[in-house]
C-alpha cells in the first residue's frame, strides 16, 4: 500500500483581487511508496508546489484525497522536514541554533529540550559532518556561502527524525558545481536516513540523479503526464551522469515534457 | 588625513560651521540680541540660569520618558497583533493612520479640558507622537516574515505563540530599535509643545516664560537644551540598538523610517 496517496486531487484557489477562480492542480493521482525518493518535475506554474503544501497539510485539496500513511491529512503533519529555494535560516540564530529550531517545536522533543541538550548538540554535530558543515556550528548564517547555508537547511529539516522530506527546489539558486555537490549529499543523506523524499525541481538531470521515480506534471492546471522508474544503480556519481543510460533516460523524460503543452 | 577619523570629525566640525554660520548672520546683518541672540549670549545665558534649566530640563526629560514608555509598550502589543493577524490589520490600521495624521498640538487644549495643566497633557502629547512608529516598524516586521519560513513553521505544527515567540519577535528587533530612535526625538518634540501651550513646569515652559519676558537668549538656551536631550537619547538608543542586533546589520533587514508630527 501507498504511504502516501493523492487520488484524484484538484486545488483551486480564488485571487483576491479579481475573484476569479483558478485550478492549480487537477485531477492529480501519485502514489509514493516508504522511503521512496521520488521527483516531481514540469513547466515552472504547474502547481508543483502546490502540490508539496497538500502533502504537508498546509494546504487542504477542493476535491479529492490526500492520505498518509492511511490517515487523511486534514492539519499540518508535524512528521514532515521542508526545505525550499530560499536557505530561511534564522540570520540571528547560530548555525547550531537554526538547525535546533524544529527541536523546540515538534514533541516528544519539545519537552525533552533541557535534558537532552547535549544529546541534541551532539545529533546536530553528527548530521552537520554528513553534509561537511564540520566545525561551523557556532558560525552565523551569514558567514556561509550559499551552498553551506542549503547544507544547514538540509540538516534542519532532518534533525527531528521526519518520515517525509519534501523539498521545493532547494538546489535552484546555486552555481552547477556547488548544486552537482550538494546532490551527492543529498543522495547519501538519504540512503543514512531512509525517509520518504520529495523533490521539486526543473532540471531533469538533477531528478534522475537523485529519483527512484520521477512525476512529470502538465503546464497548469497541473497533473501528472507520466510516471518513470528510473533503475540506474546507486550510488550514483556524477561521472555516471555522462553514461550513455543516464543521457538516455534525460532524453526520454525531455521529450515528454515538451508533450505535456 | 585617514578616512575613518574625517568621518568622526565631522559632525563636530558641521556643527562648528554652523555656529560660526549663526554669528556671522548676526554680524553682518546686525540683529539685535532680542530679535537672535549670539551663540556667546546663548552660553552665557545656559551658565546663568544653569539651575532652572537643569531642574526643568529633568523636569521634561521625566515627562519625555513616561510617555516614551507607554508609547513603546503599547506600539509593541499594537506592531505584534497588527503584523500578525490580517483581520487584526484590516480593522486597525486605518484608525491608527487617522490617529496619526491628526495634528498633535490641536489635542492638547483637548487634553487640559480633561487633565487639567500639567504634566499629564505633555505625558499624553509625547506617547500620541511616538507610538505610530513603534506600531508601523513592528507591524512590517512582522508582515515581512518570509513565507516559506511561515510555512516550515507550521509544517512542524508550531502554533502563533510558537511563531511570534521564535520568528516574530526576534526578527522585530531591528525595526523595533530603529523606531525607537525616531519615538524617543519625537516624543520630545510632543512634551515641550505641550509645556509651552499648558505646562506649569519643564523646559517648554521656560521657553514660554522665557520669550514673554523678551529675554530672547534664555529662549535659545532651552532650544540647545532640549537639543542636547534629544542627541543624548538618540545616542544611546543607537548604542542599544547595535548591541542587541547586529546581525541585521549582515542580515541585509532593511527597516523603514516613518515618523510625523
Amino acid at each position: 500500500m501507498a504511504f502516501i496517496e493523492l487520488a484524484d486531487v484538484d486545488l483551486a484557489y480564488t485571487t483576491r483581487s479579481t475573484g476569479a477562480n483558478t485550478l492549480a492542480v487537477s485531477g492529480a493521482n501519485v502514489d509514493i511508496a516508504y522511503g521512496e525518493f521520488v521527483s516531481i518535475v514540469g513547466p515552472s506554474g504547474c502547481g508543483k508546489s502546490t502540490l508539496l503544501k497538500l502533502i504537508a497539510g498546509l494546504m487542504r485539496p477542493s476535491r479529492g484525497n490526500v492520505r498518509v500513511d492511511g490517515h487523511e491529512v486534514q492539519r499540518p503533519l508535524k512528521t514532515v522536514g521542508m526545505a525550499f529555494q530560499n536557505a530561511t535560516l534564522l540570520p540571528w540564530r547560530n548555525i547550531r541554533d537554526n538547525v535546533m529550531l524544529p527541536l523546540e517545536i515538534v514533541e516528544p522533543f519539545r519537552s525533552r529540550q533541557k535534558q537532552d541538550r547535549e544529546k541534541n548538540h551532539e545529533r546536530v554535530e553528527m548530521l552537520l559532518a554528513k553534509v561537511g558543515l564540520s566545525g561551523f556550528a557556532d558560525r552565523m548564517p551569514w558567514e556561509l556561502s550559499g551552498g553551506m547555508q542549503q547544507r544547514a537547511q538540509l540538516c534542519r529539516a532532518l534533525i527531528h527524525e521526519p518520515s517525509i522530506l519534501l523539498l521545493d527546489e532547494p538546489f535552484a539558486a546555486l552555481d552547477t558545481f556547488t548544486r552537482e555537490e550538494l546532490w551527492g549529499v543529498l543522495q547519501e543523506l538519504w540512503s543514512f536516513r531512509k525517509c520518504t523524499i520529495i523533490l521539486i525541481t526543473h532540471e531533469l538531470r538533477e531528478a534522475v540523479f537523485l529519483a527512484d521515480t520521477i512525476h512529470i506534471m502538465s503546464a497548469r492546471p497541473g497533473h501528472i503526464i507520466k510516471t518513470s522508474k528510473i533503475d540506474l544503480p546507486r550510488p550514483r556519481t556524477l561521472e555516471s551522469t555522462f553514461d550513455p543510460e543516464f543521457i538516455d533516460v534525460v532524453h526520454d523524460l525531455r521529450h515528454h515534457i515538451g508533450k505535456g503543452k | 588625513m585617514k578616512k575613518q577619523s574625517v568621518e568622526r570629525l565631522a559632525p563636530w566640525l558641521m556643527t562648528a560651521f554652523f555656529i560660526f554660520l549663526w554669528w556671522l548672520v548676526i554680524v553682518v546683518f546686525g540683529i539685535k540680541n532680542y530679535i537672535l541672540p549670539t551663540p556667546l549670549e546663548t552660553l552665557q545665558a545656559l551658565a546663568k540660569y544653569w539651575s532652572p534649566l537643569l531642574t526643568n530640563g529633568l523636569a521634561t526629560l521625566a515627562t519625555t520618558l513616561i510617555g516614551f514608555g507607554i508609547a513603546v509598550v503599547i506600539g509593541m502589543i499594537l506592531g505584534i497583533l497588527v503584523g500578525s493577524s490580517r483581520l487584526a490589520y484590516k480593522a486597525l490600521y486605518p484608525l491608527l493612520v487617522a490617529f496619526n495624521s491628526v495634528p498633535k498640538a490641536a489635542l492638547i487644549p483637548i487634553f487640559v479640558i480633561w487633565f487639567g495643566a500639567g504634566t499629564l497633557p505633555a505625558i499624553m502629547t509625547a506617547f500620541m507622537l511616538s507610538f505610530f512608529p513603534v506600531v508601523a516598524n513592528v507591524a512590517t516586521a512582522f508582515a515581512t516574515i518570509e513565507p516559506e519560513l511561515l510555512e516550515v513553521m507550521r509544517s512542524l505544527g508550531a502554533s502563533q505563540r510558537d511563531m511570534t515567540l521564535k520568528v516574530g519577535i526576534p526578527r522585530s528587533l531591528p525595526y523595533f530599535f530603529a523606531s525607537l530612535k525616531i519615538a524617543i526625538t519625537l516624543a520630545f518634540v510632543g512634551s515641550v509643545i505641550a509645556e509651552i501651550i499648558a505646562g506649569n513646569s519643564g523646559i517648554g515652559n521656560v521657553m514660554l516664560v522665557a520669550g514673554s519676558n523678551f529675554n530672547v537668549p534664555l529662549v535659545f538656551a532651552a532650544l540647545v537644551v532640549v537639543g542636547a536631550m534629544g542627541i543624548g537619547m538618540y545616542a544611546i538608543f543607537d548604542f542599544i540598538e547595535r548591541r542587541m542586533t547586529g546581525w541585521s546589520a549582515r542580515a541585509e533587514i532593511t527597516t523603514q523610517q516613518i515618523g510625523g508630527a
